[in-house]
């Protein structure tokens, strides 16, 4: 019995042996994302995308494999640290991605940064991080804050608007968001009638925002809120009638595939602009959104598409590299394909993402709201403020 | 903006709206407070309940109404559980342990939400009773918005009864007066303090079905409203009706002109005025006990 044995494996090593000489490298990657605290539902719908991304392209991995090692950041710079140290120095991780939090990904920046560790950006915005605190490892393949607002102002100044009012939740992102849409809005011409930024935490009503912007008599408002805040912002834009007055401008944030449904009829109109919607017309995010849908029963936000986007670029750079792990971290910086929001690639100036960001209209008709691409503006690059890679 | 009447119509409309959703809160929370001195920072989490199962209730049957009378009775249900399991062993561990175990409750009760309803926005947009936008003096405002501050103000009215006028009420307020001579008197003070709690976990229940419709719900939402309503109780005098509409409609007015008029100081203005009221009158408002 022993020798016909000996002489299959045999057989089957000598097989091996013809088919390719790559060895076989585990790519261990560390998933940090909020699965408690107020970003809990931001890091469950990036986690799923992640899944679904490996499972999509596994193939293109050949005999390597991916492995995930999870932890919970919530949205806690101090402890998050203490997490992706323990991912770097124990499970010995070759990458790290998730971070939804600014504040969290400001914190990891230099340990990342020292330990040569590459750290793959599934959300955080702070436009900072690609920008004077960039580093060469860090890779943002979500959006920057600046990206997905600079070409509004010049959009809506071209719909006949000039003279506008902006609100956004008193934080970085906020401010970021409203400077961005005033960068190209008043260089066109156009004037900011007013400004407001109520906290980022405790507001329940801006009914007092909204009679204050409306006293100001502009043609639009801009806004960007999020999660719960934009609900209320949403509903109460609707509900004071103030809309048919003076339309509703604003980061695709607000009407986000993950809630937009939530708030139904007073979504209606709103024209809004963002890196990912649902119905956006290819191919890849056909497969993305079927496959989603069907495996959690809800449609895919651009959230779930940041982390399968996250997943698709550690697959691209692992195939690039052939298993060599330094190859597979300049890989990453060199990264471009077709994602389900269309062409992307990772600009090595700054390591944050180049591309297209659509303008959005949301219409309320038979009980839903549906959300389709009014304008595309394409490939679109943030400049290199103050980045220097070493 | 401040010359203009309309401006001011809305904004105190505001404030009456959100007012009458802190009375909602407050009152439960004070009067459980007031009478045997028991501190439940749960009670924001019944809150949260209460919206999550009217979310529930809405969905499955198709009536928002149904939430606003189904929501209640099973936040009541919850708190009589709780109340059994672990509050009744509290009543005399002293405020320390009292604070703590609560505060342990808000994450545990926090979890299971998240568990059972998940993590993303949950809200009802269809058959919500007084949609819709009306004209009050010339000016839009969401009819809806009236129907909140409509059942505040007979949630009130009927308390309010209950409380001076019935056999209930005088129990009460002998025991939130002094417990133990009440207690001497011949009233089952423990069965009292029971009925006071289950209502309060009631109206916690009720305001977060009716806050439902206006804004949405998530397991967290019952950590953002404990602080205003806590000042409310503080500046209002622990366990009275008259400081729980008094310093509920203070705050809410408070908040509301605030940030329409000095937005920059929104964050900061409510605990400001508790600061001044602590400062002026420290028992608050209306005390029970003087």
């Amino acid at each position: 019995m022993s020798k016909p044995i000996g002489s299959l494996v045999a057989a089957v090593a000598m097989t091996t042996a013809l088919t390719g000489p790559a060895v076989a490298e585990e790519f261990k990657i560390g998933v940090l994302l909020p699965f408690s605290g107020v970003y809990a539902a931001l890091g469950e719908h990036i986690e799923n995308g992640f899944k679904l991304g490996l499972e999509h392209f596994k193939d293109d991995l050949g005999d390597h494999t991916v492995t995930m090692v999870r932890d919970d950041t919530e949205a806690n710079p101090g402890s998050s640290l203490a997490k992706a140290k323990k991912m770097i120095l124990q499970d010995k991780v070759d990458a790290m991605t998730g971070i939804v939090s600014s504040a969290v990904l400001a914190g990891l920046r230099d340990t990342v940064d020292a330990a040569k560790v590459p750290l793959i950006v599934a959300n955080a915005g702070n436009n900072m991080m690609t920008g004077e605190r960039c580093s060469p490892y860090v890779v943002r393949v979500s959006f920057s804050n600046g990206q997905v607002n600079r070409p509004m102002g010049k959009w809506v100044y071209d719909q006949g608007k000039k003279k506008v009012y902006l609100m956004a939740p008193d934080y970085a992102a906020g401010h970021q968001m409203m400077e961005a849409f005033k960068s190209t809005f008043e260089p066109a011409g156009g004037e900011i009638v007013g400004e407001a930024y109520p906290p980022l935490r405790g507001v329940d009503d801006y009914g007092p925002y909204l009679t204050a912007a409306k006293a100001t008599n502009p043609d639009a408002i801009y806004v960007f809120f999020a999660g719960g805040a934009a609900i209320k912002f949403v509903k109460q834009y609707h509900e004071f009638g103030i809309k048919k007055d003076i339309p509703l401008y604003a980061s695709g944030f607000l009407t986000s595939a993950a809630y937009v449904h939530v708030e139904g009829e007073a979504a209606d109109g709103i024209t809004s602009i963002l890196h990912y919607t649902p119905n956006i017309d290819t191919p890849e995010n056909k497969r993305f959104q079927e496959a989603y849908q069907a495996a959690h029963g809800k449609v895919g936000s651009e959230f779930s598409a940041q982390g399968y986007d996250a997943a698709r670029l550690i697959v691209e750079a692992i195939k690039a590299s052939g298993g060599d792990k330094e190859a597979f971290k300049t890989a990453l910086r060199n990264a471009s394909f077709n994602g389900p929001r269309g062409p992307m690639k990772i600009d090595p100036a700054t390591n944050n993402v180049i591309q297209n960001v659509y303008i959005i209209k949301n219409e309320f008709k038979d009980g839903k709201v549906h959300q389709s691409v009014l304008d595309t503006i394409e490939n679109v690059q943030d400049p290199v403020s103050g980045c220097q890679m070493n | 903006m401040l010359t203009d009447g309309g401006f001011w119509i809305v904004q105190i409309l505001n404030s009456l709206q959100l007012s009458m959703l802190l009375f909602l809160l407050s009152v439960g929370l004070t009067v459980i407070f007031g009478l045997l001195n028991f501190v439940n920072l749960a009670h924001g989490s019944l809150y949260m309940l209460g919206a999550m199962i009217g979310y529930s209730i809405a969905t499955a049957t198709g009536s928002v109404w149904l939430s606003f009378f189904g929501a209640p009775v099973a936040v009541m249900i919850i708190g009589a559980v709780l109340y059994k399991l672990l509050i009744e062993r509290m009543r005399t561990a002293g405020p320390m342990n009292q604070v703590l175990v609560t505060f342990g409750l808000i994450f545990v009760l926090m979890d299971i939400a998240r568990y059972i309803w998940g993590t993303d926005q949950l809200g009802v947009t269809g058959n919500i009773p007084f949609y819709g936008t009306i004209e009050v003096f010339g000016q839009f405002y969401p009819s809806y918005r009236l129907f909140i501050i409509a059942v505040g103000l007979i949630t009130y009215a009927v308390l309010y009864v209950l409380l001076e006028r019935t056999r209930l009420g005088s129990e009460v307020r002998a025991g939130v007066d002094d417990g133990e001579t009440a207690s001497c008197m011949g009233i089952n003070v423990e069965a009292t303090f029971f009925g006071v709690f289950l209502l309060g976990c009631a109206l916690a229940g009720l305001a977060g079905a009716i806050a439902l419709p206006a804004f949405s719900a998530t397991p967290d939402m019952g950590v953002g409203i404990l602080v205003p309503t806590l000042v409310v109780v503080v500046v209002g005098g622990l366990g009275s009706l008259k400081g729980a509409i008094v310093g509920s409609l203070l705050i809410g007015t408070t908040l509301t002109f605030g940030t329409a008029l000095i937005p920059n100081f929104a964050g900061i203005i409510m605990y400001a005025l508790l600061v001044a009221v602590l400062l002026l009158k420290p028992e608050g408002l209306y005390p029970v006990r003087a």
